[in-house]
C-alpha cells in the first residue's frame, strides 16, 4: 500500500534540480528614439580547435539592445572587424555614427576552458573605458556573456546591469498530463530549466533573497500549500499547510521570513512565517480579503493588496502590525505590487474599464503611469536593479512574457512556441 | 420546515437499506456527468455486486431490467440516488457569481437550501465546495475571491444543518476554467462555485 501510494505521488509530481534544456526567444517589439549607438564585433575564436557553442557578440547584442538604453549596430553594417584595440581605426566608427566599440577574442587554455577578454572603447575620446579577461568553462559561455553585458552596460549608464540574472515563471501545458511546469531561465529566457512538474496548479513563485530557493503554492494535494525548494539539490519542503489558503508566499529582504496569506482564522490575511522556528505571526485581522504581500527593501513593512475598502487597492503595514495605510487611490483595481530596489517605483496591476494593465506608482509625487498595453497582463516583476519590469500577457489562448524599461519607452517579448505562460518573477543578482 | 419533515421520513425509512449498503459501499465520489439511474424511483434495496465491491447505479437498474421490482412511489432513495437524480435542485451543482463578487442570487440561494437539507439529512454525504474566479486581474487575489466564493456557499449550506465536519472549501482562483475565452460568455461562465459530492 505504502509503495502504491509512493508510485502514486510520483506520477503526479516531480521535483528535478537544475538541468535540461529548453529555450524562449526574444523580440524586441519597441524601438527606442535617443538609444546610445554602440558596435559589437563578433569576437576572434579563430585560434579554437572547435567552435564555440554560442556566439558571445551575438548574446552581448541582444542584451544591450534589450535594455532600450543602447542601440547595437547591426552586424552586417560593420565597417571593419577587429578584435584588438589597437587594430581599431576610430575615424571609420565614428563615421559609422558610433559612440561606443566592443571588441573580444577568445583563447583554449584547455579543452573545454576558455580565457575571454573583451574592451569597450569609446569611439569619440578614442580610449579603452573597460578591459577585462575572464575565464569560462563550456557550460557557462552565455552566463559569461551576460557578464559581459553587466559590465558594459555599468560603466556606461552607471547602473549595475541586470543581464546574468534568472527568471521564475509557471508554464501550463493545456493538453499534457504534467499540466503545471514551474521553471528557471535566465533573464533572456534561454536555458529554460524544470523545477517542479505536477498535473494539479503551480501559483506565485517567489525567490530566496539569496537567488538558491524558491517558494511558491502546489495543489500537488488537492488543495493550496506552500512549499520551499532549494533549486541545486530539487529538495523541498512543505512550509504551509493550513486549512483553508495557503498562497502568495514572498521572502523577506533577509530571507530569515516568508511572508504570506492564510485564511485558517477566518478570511484571508497577512501572516509573517520565521522560517527556521516556523513561528506565524498575524499582521492584519480584517473580514475582507487581504493578500499578495511584499516586503519593503528595509523588511520593516509590507505592502499587500486588499478590498476592505469595496474595491481591490494596495495597503502598507509595519511588520509588526498596526493600522493599514492606504496607498492607491486611482481607479477601481489595483493589485499584485513590486516594489522597486530603491523603494521609489511600485508597480501593479491596474484595471480600468475592463482592460487590466500594468501600472507604475511613484510613491513621492503619487503619479501613476501605466506601463503596457494589453487588456489582460498581470504579475509585474522589477529586475534587480530596478530599470526593467517583466510581466505576463494574455494574447490569443496563450500568455507570455514581456519586459519593459520603467520609462515604458523599449519593451520586447519573450515568446515561446508550447505553452501558457505565466506569473514570471525576477530573481536576484548573482552574487559578486 | 415542511421539507425537513419530508428529507427526515426518507432518512428514516432510508436508514435501514443504509446500513445494509454501509458494509459493502466504499467512497465513491459523484460528479454532474454520472450515468444517471434508468428509474429514478427504484429504492435502495442495497444489491452487492457478485465481487462485493459495492452497490452502484447500473446495477440497481439492471435488477429493473430483469423486471424483479416491486416499486412504490414513495420509496426511499438512498442519498447516492438523490445526487443521481438529473432534474430537481440536488443535480444543479454550480452557482455563479458576478465579477468580483460573492454574492448569492435568491435562486442560488433556494438551490442551496436544498442542497443544505439533504447534506443535514444524510450524515454520509459530505460535499467539496470549489471556489473559481475569471481570469481578469491578479492571481492570488483570484484565489481569494475563489475562496470568498466558496465560503458564501458554505454559510448557506451550515444554516440549513450541514454540520462542519461535511462540508470543505478550496479555491482554485482563475487556474482552472470551465470554458476557455476573453470574453464575458466565458467569464460568466468561469466565476463559480462547483459542489462536488462523497458518498462514504
Amino acid at each position: 500500500m505504502k509503495y502504491l501510494l509512493t508510485c502514486l505521488l510520483a506520477s503526479m509530481l516531480l521535483a528535478m534540480p537544475l538541468a535540461g534544456k529548453a529555450a524562449l526567444t526574444i523580440e524586441i517589439t519597441g524601438g527606442v528614439e535617443g538609444a546610445l549607438p554602440i558596435a559589437v564585433v563578433p569576437f576572434d575564436t579563430s585560434k579554437l580547435s572547435s567552435k564555440l557553442p554560442v556566439d558571445l557578440a551575438s548574446i552581448v547584442s541582444s542584451d544591450l539592445n534589450r535594455s532600450g538604453v543602447l542601440k547595437v549596430m547591426e552586424r552586417s553594417q560593420l565597417p571593419a572587424n577587429p578584435h584588438y584595440s589597437n587594430q581599431v581605426q576610430y575615424q571609420r566608427w565614428r563615421s559609422a555614427g558610433q559612440e561606443y566599440l566592443v571588441v573580444g577574442r577568445v583563447r583554449e587554455e584547455s579543452p573545454g576552458l576558455y580565457t575571454i577578454e573583451f574592451q569597450l572603447l569609446d569611439v569619440l575620446k578614442q580610449k579603452q573605458l573597460l578591459g577585462r579577461s575572464m575565464k569560462a568553462k563550456k557550460r557557462n559561455l552565455r552566463s559569461r556573456a551576460h557578464q559581459i553585458s553587466d559590465f558594459i552596460y555599468e560603466q556606461i549608464t552607471g547602473t549595475r546591469g541586470a543581464f546574468n540574472t534568472r527568471i521564475a515563471y509557471i508554464r501550463a501545458h493545456k493538453d499534457s498530463a504534467r499540466k503545471y511546469v514551474l521553471q528557471v531561465a535566465d533573464s533572456d529566457g534561454f536555458n529554460a530549466q524544470n523545477v517542479l512538474e505536477s498535473d494539479e496548479p503551480i501559483m506565485s513563485p517567489s525567490w530566496s533573497p539569496d537567488g538558491k530557493s524558491l517558494a511558491y503554492v502546489s495543489f500537488e494535494n488537492r488543495r493550496p500549500e506552500i512549499y520551499i525548494q532549494h533549486l541545486a539539490t530539487a529538495r523541498r519542503s512543505k512550509i504551509a499547510g493550513f486549512r483553508g489558503l495557503n498562497g502568495a508566499p514572498s521572502w523577506s529582504p533577509d530571507g530569515k521570513f516568508l511572508a504570506l496569506v492564510l485564511s485558517k482564522d477566518g478570511s484571508p490575511d497577512i501572516y509573517t512565517l520565521n522560517t527556521s522556528t516556523k513561528r506565524l505571526k498575524r499582521l492584519t485581522k480584517h473580514r475582507a480579503i487581504d493578500t499578495e504581500p511584499v516586503w519593503t527593501r528595509d523588511g520593516r513593512s509590507i505592502i499587500f493588496t486588499s478590498d476592505r475598502s469595496g474595491t481591490p487597492q494596495l495597503y502598507r503595514v509595519g511588520v509588526d502590525g498596526g493600522r493599514p495605510k492606504r496607498i492607491t487611490f486611482e481607479g477601481r483595481y489595483n493589485t499584485a505590487a513590486s516594489l522597486s530596489p530603491d523603494g521609489k517605483y511600485l508597480t501593479m496591476v491596474h484595471g480600468d474599464q475592463g482592460q487590466y494593465k500594468i501600472a507604475q506608482l511613484e510613491r513621492e509625487s503619487g503619479n501613476l503611469t501605466v506601463l503596457t498595453d494589453g487588456s489582460l497582463d498581470e504579475s509585474p516583476s522589477f529586475s534587480p536593479n530596478g530599470k526593467m519590469v517583466l510581466y505576463a500577457s494574455t494574447r490569443g489562448n496563450n500568455g507570455f512574457l514581456f519586459a519593459v524599461s520603467i520609462d515604458g519607452r523599449a519593451k520586447h517579448k519573450l515568446s515561446d512556441q508550447a505553452g501558457d505562460i505565466r506569473e514570471p518573477v525576477w530573481g536576484p543578482f548573482e552574487s559578486k | 420546515m415542511k421539507r425537513n419533515e419530508m428529507f427526515k421520513s426518507w432518512l428514516l425509512a432510508g436508514l435501514l437499506a443504509l446500513f445494509i449498503t454501509a458494509c459493502a459501499t466504499t467512497q465513491e465520489e459523484i460528479t454532474e456527468d454520472g450515468p444517471p439511474p434508468e428509474d429514478e424511483t427504484q429504492m435502495g434495496t442495497g444489491v452487492v455486486t457478485d465481487d462485493g465491491t459495492g452497490v452502484d447505479a447500473t446495477g440497481v437498474a439492471g435488477v429493473d431490467d430483469a423486471g424483479t421490482t416491486a416499486i412504490t412511489d414513495e420509496g426511499p432513495m438512498t442519498a447516492l440516488e438523490m445526487l443521481e437524480q438529473t432534474e430537481g435542485a440536488l443535480s444543479n451543482r454550480t452557482i455563479y457569481f458576478e465579477f468580483d463578487s460573492a454574492k448569492l442570487t435568491s435562486e442560488s440561494i433556494e438551490i442551496l437550501e436544498v442542497h443544505g437539507n439533504f447534506i443535514a439529512g444524510n450524515g454520509e454525504v459530505s460535499v467539496r465546495l470549489e471556489g473559481h474566479a475569471d481570469e481578469r486581474g491578479s492571481r492570488e487575489y483570484n484565489i481569494a475571491l475563489g475562496d470568498r466564493r466558496a465560503q458564501s456557499v458554505r454559510r448557506v449550506l451550515l444554516f440549513q444543518g450541514a454540520s462542519t465536519d461535511q462540508v470543505d472549501t478550496v479555491s482554485y482562483g482563475e487556474e482552472q476554467p470551465a470554458m476557455q475565452g476573453h470574453n464575458e460568455e466565458a467569464w460568466a461562465k468561469n466565476r463559480r462555485v462547483e459542489l462536488i459530492y462523497t458518498v462514504n
